[in-house]
């Protein structure tokens, strides 16, 4: 009897294990899938993408592709060289607020950080909307083709405050007390004490903040319409968009486009825009988890 | 009386100010950034109550009642929209959730610490890539010429499937993508909750002989059920607004899937960019904005009086 029950027990959990093993792997080959088409895309001949269409594995290997983007690469440095001056800034900035507000509002002794914590978390519960931002930036901030209105609107997210308050909130407040007892003062004792320790949550909100800037593209689709002031998405954007439009228009005009490798030129810019966030993954992956960990336990 | 509060009010102030004026000086650079980027565009709402000329300006332009709203309503355009969001919010939280609920109890189970550790970074991949090379894969896979799944379905001999021609897909293709991009995310909020769990509970149900299925319903479920509720609650804060950057890169500019597809969200961006009417695109946003803020109060006050754990402020 005891026996029998045993049996039966470990043929359930074996057959949990089961589907446990394969819906995990195949949920990790889908969100991998997509990306394995795109390499292989680039590097597969156009012309046997217009014949058999886009597959697993490259099935004519060529590099033309590659060749033609890396013929006239300005462009692309260009965009790698806007989206990596408005992620320094605005990461650097976007940390100088988050990091010293979020000190005041966990100061204990500090009267109206109750006031002012509510005071940033209603922007999140009601907002001017897109329209009257869009015109203000336009109309009375003139930020057209000002890389400020690629950097402003990333640099404040009430979500990464509340974040860094739990950040801060493991500074032990003994250290802030003794710091004031050898006559430090306020700024001392946040540049010198509290921040040295804050390095996890730094590294964990820059990253974040960082991924932002560099993932946008919709700023600079509503505020920038000179192409020299394009950030690597926008640009890869504009690309697809633009090559769609050509291969229309030639095909419409009874033109082929034999000539232009578009589709797997295409392909071929998205890897050269999407390499460096995936190879730089595997390093940073365990701070946006631990991000993700603590702004989800309500502070 | 009142004055003698008052006077209580600015003293207090003072004080403050003289006990704490560092601290007050740092929260400035936030405080007025708050104020100049984020409070004064919350003036600009009274747009959708005039006829807004670009040369006139917010103040300068006239009003004109709530002419704007009649005709986002009367052109049906704005019920469309608004049953659009509503719908695919529902359909993108009960499925995204579920899935990732699922993911993190069988990552959670599973032993092998390798193939832990590759299927988790593989499957919160998604979350770092941005929304345009989403787009681009979206393309890729479903176009007609060159897509990936008409192919296969050519090389078994099918007939080629026209997903742009087909506007009855497209809920589907979003609500995968969202599962797609969002299931990793998710999954950490997850396991990260049930690793909370005392470990001495799931000791406890071995000894007491409960078999696997019984131990995740019984201890795993309702440890994960606060986070569940949490999560579920802030996506009904957010069930007017759409993830704007998801739908216009996976429909783009494809005019004939926007019934299907259009959420406020790209119905306000669209005609910001496009059209001349201002005013209606601004009455869209309006009503979005202040619905939003309603939704999430009455959701909130319900939710403290229910169980005051569970309020989200």
């Amino acid at each position: 009897m005891e026996n029998s029950k045993k049996i039966k027990l470990s043929t359930s959990s074996k057959a949990f294990y089961v589907i446990a093993y394969v819906m995990v792997t195949l949920m990790a080959l889908v969100c991998i899938l997509p990306f394995i088409m795109l390499i292989s895309g680039s590097f597969t001949s156009e012309q046997f993408l217009r014949f058999n269409g886009l597959g697993l594995f490259p099935g004519e290997f060529s590099t033309e592709a590659y060749g033609i983007i890396f013929k006239t690469p300005e462009k692309i440095i260009r965009a790698y060289g806007v989206s990596i001056f408005i992620t320094v800034v605005g990461t650097f900035l976007g940390l100088f607020l988050t990091t010293m507000t979020a000190y005041v509002i966990s100061r204990k002794d500090f009267k109206y950080r109750n006031a002012l914590s509510f005071f940033f978390y209603f922007t999140t519960l009601f907002n001017g909307g897109m329209v009257s931002t869009y015109i203000y930036y336009i109309r009375y901030l003139h930020l057209k083709d000002n890389l400020l209105a690629l950097i402003i609107p990333g640099m404040f997210n009430v979500f990464y405050l509340l974040i860094m308050r739990t950040f801060v909130q493991t500074v032990p407040t003994e250290l802030i007390e003794s710091g004031k007892l050898d006559g430090a003062g306020e700024y001392r004792i946040f540049f010198s004490i509290v921040l040295p320790l804050l390095k996890p949550g730094l590294a964990t909100i820059g990253l974040f903040l960082a991924l932002g800037y560099w993932n946008d593209w919709y700023n600079a689709m509503l505020y920038m319409n000179t192409e020299a002031f394009y950030p690597l998405q926008y640009m890869l954007y504009s690309i697809q968009q633009q090559t769609q439009a050509l291969a229309q228009i030639a095909s419409k005009a009874g033109i082929t486009v034999a000539n232009l490798p578009s589709t797997s030129l295409k392909l071929a810019m998205a890897v050269v825009a999407t390499g460096p966030i995936v190879i730089l993954y595997p390093f940073v992956q365990k701070y946006f988890v631990k991000g993700i960990t603590v702004g989800s336990v309500k502070g | 009386m009142k004055n003698g509060r008052e006077r209580g009010r600015k003293e207090g102030f003072r004080e403050e100010w003289k006990k704490n004026k560092p601290l007050f000086i740092m929260a400035a650079p936030a405080f007025i950034f708050a104020i100049v980027f984020l409070y004064i565009p919350m003036v600009g709402l009274i747009i959708a109550f005039k006829n807004y000329r670009y040369d006139l300006g917010v103040f300068g332009s006239a009003f004109n009642g709530v002419d704007n709203f009649r005709f986002l309503f009367s052109s049906g355009t704005g019920w469309l929209i608004t049953r659009n969001t509503i719908l695919y919010n529902i359909l993108n939280m009960v499925t995204s959730q579920l899935l990732a609920v699922l993911i993190a109890i069988f990552i959670s189970e599973i032993n092998k610490k390798i193939f832990k550790k590759v299927t988790q970074s593989l499957i919160l991949l998604p979350y770092f890539i941005s929304w345009v090379v989403v787009g681009v894969f979206v393309y890729n896979l479903f176009n007609y010429e060159t897509g990936f799944i008409p192919s296969i379905v050519a090389a078994f001999g099918g007939e080629k499937p026209n997903f742009y021609g087909m506007p009855g897909a497209w809920p589907w293709i979003i609500c995968l993508f969202n599962s797609w991009k969002w299931t990793g995310y998710n999954s950490v909020i997850y396991i990260a909750a049930i690793t909370g769990v005392d470990s001495g509970i799931y000791e406890a149900a071995a000894i007491d002989g409960a078999n696997m299925f019984q131990r995740i319903w019984n201890i795993t479920l309702p440890s994960v059920r606060p986070t569940i509720i949490t999560m579920l609650l802030l996506q009904v804060g957010r069930i007017l607004r759409g993830d704007f950057e998801m739908f216009y890169q996976i429909v783009g500019n494809n005019g004939q899937l926007y019934n299907m597809t259009d959420v406020i969200d790209t119905y306000v961006f669209r005609s910001l960019l496009t059209s001349s009417n201002i005013g209606m695109t601004a009455a869209a946003a309006f009503y979005q904005s202040v619905l939003c803020f309603v939704i999430i109060m009455l959701v909130n006050t319900i939710v403290k009086h229910i169980d005051a754990d569970y309020a989200l402020f």
